[in-house]
């Protein structure tokens, strides 16, 4: 294990003027250390000459006492408040760069692990700081300057010492290679056993209809004692380090006491300086004993922290380079103008696009071809894991093309990306998205259409929820729109989830909608209504409709059939015919205010 | 497997049960009464280390001091010995002491996060999930762990201190009075006095600290899994911000029990040093007036030097013990709520041969004031009958079903299996016979098979292939390149909508209920494949009972029944 990862001095500005500050610390207490031995030192062999005699060196026993607390109480609360603030910066980083690296790459990753990372991961560097980094800077000044004061009073004490203290860092080092394999595998265990926890506990109602939700308890009660299992194994062996430091410390203080000692006897040691050296011989050992105290938390500690780190190092694809790094993009500032795609007017179109997932053999898509004109009404179909959401997913720049364009208006998706936050943020303001399972964030129903146009006034968010279908839902709720729902919406059903999201995209106002299988939770009267809605309130915006609903197909200006990834020509003739025809469209299209 | 108490249940929760009032920590000692004579042996060794490590310092000082005095080597030799034996004890009853608490405090950890699942089990799927999923987690994993520490650095270190410091006090008391009530004050105050004073100051900051990080857990969780929303919506950036402003909460929380921390520290460090001072001076005084040999003054003072070693950790216990205070009160929270399904004392045995379920007049809400979701159902399911239950969204079809699965009791009407009442079954046993898929199944993060397997345990590879290839997803299966241990991904999200239905259809067929629910079977399906799925699940369901709930009018052509639902009432059935 490496003491300390160079990486958290490069992440963390906080951590870095700590590190310092334990150096100043340390020095301090060696100093105060060695006063403190030899004033008890003093007083303790001329106790015979009475109080009067001793008053200076009393008083300036309590002086250095004092100065112990104070540096003590100094050194914490600076190690704890660094501890603290590294901790703040490595969060705000990880979220920004989970952020940056984008649900593409968060689709691969479980969850509830980057979720215990995130808000309770870097505890671990609580102890690390506080008590591990402080001991291992004592450790190095502490013994040295402990030897060389007992050298000038008894070299004999002193050989005894300088020859037991190396055997301490060397049994560390030794046993140190032995444990950190284990002590990340164990690591690796705590996040799994999170992931495995959430997932479980989120599908109990699964598991209790399958009769397995019982069973899963003994699954969790044994991987539970698994992770006991290995983890006393590693511990029977980090104690065992710990003994051993133990025992060369406490036997080297007990040898010098007893060499100390005759040699006193046989009169070749004054009494003080005998003391002195019993007084000073367990200080040397103390803070290397307090670092194996230590070596499991901090072993701990920096595996956590080079979790964090992994990710922070992680490699943003280029295809999202939004708020990673620096202040976060003014939200609401015009970007560049010249170069900015403007979907009232430009044509969306695919050259030759395929796209091709990581971990998949598999093309996504396929050499796809097509275009899309301001103020289509596309209906996308084709059977599951035809490349439908993936379509989606360019368009909102989750995916990028691995081979062919994607341009907008003559501006390629991929430069506009890689331009700027602002430009991509510009960008996604003329996109409303429906995704295929809505996720809803803790707050009320109104919060959550909000999301479309957070300074939407009440009414506006009103009508959009009555045009999503979502009359009924408000109606009956205890708070109508402001009625809280779960963080998952745990209290609305499917169909209603979904319109809140349709509702959330109503209120953006965006020149084009996404709509991932937006009727696919909804019952046929309650779709054609939606549907209804939509099409009355399109005014002009391009509609683009991921579905399978016939419902939605008849009325689309144009259909578009993927299947493994490649485009089909359009199926449905009289739906080819309105192809291009604007002012077929049975929506009454044209203007847009 | 019956729902009575297993005897597990009894083991881990003695007092889980009874309903508060009680301290929760003090429920939280019952975990580990199973665990008396770990913990004995703990203590035990703890006191040994520590007393240890005083003689030694006590007993050298003794030695040195005598030695001064040069007497003949003989008087040294039992001193000599004793300081070699307390060398070496004092590492081996460490070693000791830490795995037994160590053990202790992990099978604690077992027990509890088994308890608190067993809870959460009990009220799945009954509409009463208030608990967030990012809160859930931080209570499953955060308090149930912090609830170890009470074992490893909150119970053993004041027993410990307690013994060691009592040993201390009367030695130095045997040795010169005056020193010796010295040092009994000053290990009272920096054992007792200060852990009280910096647990009650940071009792405040822990009781802020704790929903704080609930808090930012909760952030965190959205935006985890919100991230895709967040982002195309823009609203990322604002996101982020309400991340920072509960990080800037905790953050600030934590600086400040820093400071409680660090203040508890050096207080201790100034009572060791006040009183070793006063001992000193006392000790001076007391041979200077000829009460105190010097021999008796080093030993007396190195024996005081050495005692606070007990006290040490006890600050640090406090505070873990305060923290834990707050962590085991949500703790039992979860492990408090109200069971939405009582089983009856003496179940019935379940019906053998063809089973006709019958729902009278069911009535249900899931507020004691609120609404009726269900508000007079009717429905007729003989055994071999196919019904379809139709109706919109929100028309009461899921709460059925929520009935229908005992996952939670009706408030009125009764649901029968052969003309007798549910409620006198076991829940578990209902749901062997009345199963199937719910609205929105959830796939776990494992791999395909397993993810199958959990309907069936016992299924063989013949078992599995014949229900995915009913569900057409052996084609798909066999063109993954790990095939049938392909993961899915969290939430299946490696999947597409149609393939994590279909793989949840197959689930449902795997398992093999008597009567088969289908909560929206076919939502995410293509029209063609939905259509084909559902001409599937007619043939593999063919003589058996089925209940089909579904917004499709298409799908219910060749149902022998049909049933409307509407505002949470059976308008209409027709055959």
């Amino acid at each position: 294990m490496k003491p300390l990862d160079p990486r958290l001095l490069h992440q963390a500005r906080a951590a870095r003027g700590y590190f310092g500050g334990t150096v100043v610390f340390g020095l301090l207490t060696t100093a105060l250390v060695l006063a403190q031995a030899g004033l008890l030192a003093h007083v303790i062999a001329h106790a015979g000459s009475g109080l009067t005699a001793l008053r200076g060196s009393v008083l300036a026993l309590a002086l250095v006492l004092l100065a112990r607390a104070f540096s003590v109480y100094g050194g914490e609360a600076m190690a704890l408040r660094a501890a603290a603030a590294t901790k703040s910066q490595l969060r705000q980083k990880l979220t920004r760069h989970i952020n940056a690296l984008g649900p593409q790459w968060l689709g691969r990753r479980s969850h509830g692990q980057l979720i215990t990372l995130t808000a309770r991961g870097l505890d671990a560097l609580d102890p690390y700081f506080a008590r591990y980094l402080p001991q291992l800077v004592l450790a190095t000044i502490v013994p040295i300057a402990v030897l060389a004061r007992i050298a000038g009073v008894d070299l004999t004490a002193a050989v005894t010492v300088a020859v037991t203290l190396p055997l301490i860092p060397i049994f560390m080092v030794l046993i140190g290679w032995h444990t950190q394999a284990r002590t990340e595998r164990q690591w690796l265990l705590l996040t799994r056993l999170a992931g495995h926890f959430l997932d479980v506990v989120e599908g109990l109602a699964t598991l209790k209809a399958f009769g397995r939700a019982k069973a899963q308890a003994e699954t969790i009660r044994k991987v539970t004692e698994d992770h006991r299992q290995a983890t006393m194994a590693t511990l029977r062996i980090t104690f065992l380090s710990s003994l051993v430091l133990e025992l060369i410390a406490t036997l080297a203080t007990a040898l010098v006491a007893v060499e100390v000692g005759l040699r006193l006897l046989a009169g070749h040691l004054g009494y003080e300086a005998a003391l002195l050296v019993l007084l000073l011989t367990p200080e040397a050992f103390l803070p290397l004993r307090a670092v194996g105290a230590q070596f499991h938390a901090a072993a701990e500690g920096v595996a956590a922290a080079k979790d964090v780190l992994d990710i922070l190092d992680t490699p943003l694809d280029g295809a999202r380079s939004t708020v990673a790094d620096g202040a976060a993009p003014a939200g609401m500032s015009a970007p560049s103008a010249s170069v900015e795609p403007d979907l009232t007017r430009d044509e969306i179109r695919f050259s030759n696009v395929s796209v091709r997932y990581p971990d998949r053999t598999a093309l996504a898509l396929d050499d796809v071809c097509a275009s899309i004109r301001p103020g289509e009404h596309l209906a996308i179909v084709g059977p599951s894991g035809a490349g439908k959401s993936t379509l989606l997913s360019l368009l909102l720049g989750f995916a990028t093309a691995s081979e062919g364009q994607l341009t907008v208006g003559g501006v390629e998706l991929r430069e506009l990306v890689l331009a700027s936050p602002e430009a991509m943020a510009a960008w996604r303001r003329q996109l409303a998205w429906v995704p295929q399972n809505a996720h809803l964030f803790s707050g009320s129903i109104a919060d959550n259409i909000r999301l479309g146009d957070p300074a939407a006034a009440d009414d506006r968010v009103r009508e959009a929820a009555v045009r999503a279908g979502l009359a009924e839902t408000i109606a009956a709720a205890p708070a109508g729109l402001e009625t809280p729902v779960g963080e998952r919406g745990l209290q609305l059903s499917t169909g209603q989830r979904q319109r809140v999201a349709v509702a959330r995209a109503l209120l953006r106002d965006a020149p084009v909608m996404l709509l991932d299988e937006p009727g696919a939770h909804l019952d046929a009267e309650t779709a054609d209504e939606l549907i209804e809605g939509l099409r009355r309130h399109s005014g002009g915006r391009t509609l683009i409709i991921v579905t399978h609903n016939p419902a939605w197909t008849v009325h689309a200006s144009r259909v578009l059939r993927l299947e493994g990834g490649r485009l089909i020509p359009a199926p449905s003739p009289s739906a080819a015919d309105r192809t291009h025809s604007r002012g077929d469209q049975p929506l009454g299209v044209g203007v847009r205010a | 497997m019956t729902t009575l108490p297993t005897s597990a249940d009894l083991v881990v929760a003695p007092g889980l049960r009874t309903d508060d009032g009680r301290d929760p920590f003090r429920r939280l000692l019952g975990l580990a009464r199973p665990l008396r004579a770990t913990l004995v042996v703990a203590v035990l060794a703890g006191v040994l280390t520590v007393a240890c490590s005083v003689a030694l310092l006590g007993v050298s000082g003794w030695l040195i001091a005598r030695a001064s005095e040069h007497p003949n080597e003989v008087a040294l030799a039992l001193a000599v010995v004793g300081v070699r034996t307390f060398g070496i004890g004092r590492g081996i009853f460490r070693y000791i002491e830490r795995l037994a608490t160590h053990d202790a405090a992990f099978r604690v950890l077992a027990d509890l996060r088994v308890a608190v699942y067993r809870r959460l089990e009990r009220t799945a799927g009954s509409g009463t999930g208030r608990l967030h999923g990012g809160d859930l987690l931080t209570r499953l994993v955060s308090d149930v762990d912090g609830v170890q520490d009470v074992f490893v650095r909150g119970l053993t270190p004041p027993l410990v201190a307690f013994g060691v410091g009592g040993l201390a006090a009367a030695t130095a008391t045997l040795i010169f009075v005056p020193a010796g009530g010295a040092l009994a004050l000053g290990l009272i105050c920096a054992g007792v006095a200060v852990p009280l004073l910096s647990a009650l100051l940071a009792r405040t900051a822990d009781a802020r600290l704790a929903p704080a990080r609930g808090e930012l857990s909760n952030r965190a969780a959205e935006l985890i899994g919100g991230a895709a929303e967040l982002i195309a919506y823009g609203a990322d950036v604002p996101a982020l911000a309400s991340f920072d402003e509960a990080d800037r909460t905790v953050t600030r929380l934590a600086r400040r029990s820093a400071v409680v921390a660090a203040l508890s520290a050096g207080l201790t460090s100034a009572l060791v040093g006040g009183t070793v001072w006063l001992m000193l001076l006392l000790a001076v005084s007391g041979q200077s007036a000829g009460k105190l040999s010097r021999v008796g003054l080093a030993a007396v003072v190195l024996t005081g030097l050495a005692a606070f070693e007990a006290t040490g950790p006890l600050s640090a216990a406090a505070q873990q013990l305060s923290a834990a205070r707050s962590s085991a009160r949500r703790i039992f929270e979860v492990i408090d709520l109200p069971e939405p399904v009582v089983d009856p004392a003496a179940p019935l045995a379940l019906p053998a041969g063809p089973i006709h379920l019958r729902v009278r007049g069911a009535r249900m809400r899931y507020e004691p004031a609120g609404p009726y979701a269900l508000d007079g159902v009717d429905l007729d399911l003989p055994a071999g009958r196919h019904v379809a239950l139709v109706g919109r969204s929100g028309a009461g079809k899921s709460s059925l079903v929520t009935a229908l699965m005992r996952f939670r009791e009706l408030d009125g009407g009764e649901i029968t299996l052969n003309a007798v009442a549910v409620t006198r079954f076991a829940a578990d046993d209902v749901r062997r016979l009345v199963g199937g898929c719910l609205a929105d199944p959830h796939i776990f993060d494992s791999t395909i098979r397993e993810n199958l397997r959990l309907a069936r345990p016992a299924a063989r590879q013949e078992d599995l292939d014949a229900v995915a290839d009913r569900m057409q997803l052996t084609g798909w299966i066999q063109a993954l390149p790990r095939g049938w241990d392909t993961l899915v991904g969290p939430h299946g999200s490696a999947l597409s909508g149609g393939q994590r239905q279909r793989l949840a259809l197959a689930r449902a067929l795997l398992a093999d209920p008597q009567i088969l629910i289908l909560d929206e079977p076919t939502a995410h399906l293509d029209e063609e494949t939905a259509d084909a799925l559902m001409a599937d699940i007619r043939e593999a369901t063919a003589g058996r009972t089925l209940l089909l709930i579904t917004h499709d009018m298409r799908h219910v052509a060749g149902f022998e029944e049909v049933v409307v639902l509407s505002g949470g009432r059976s308008v209409a059935a027709r055959r």
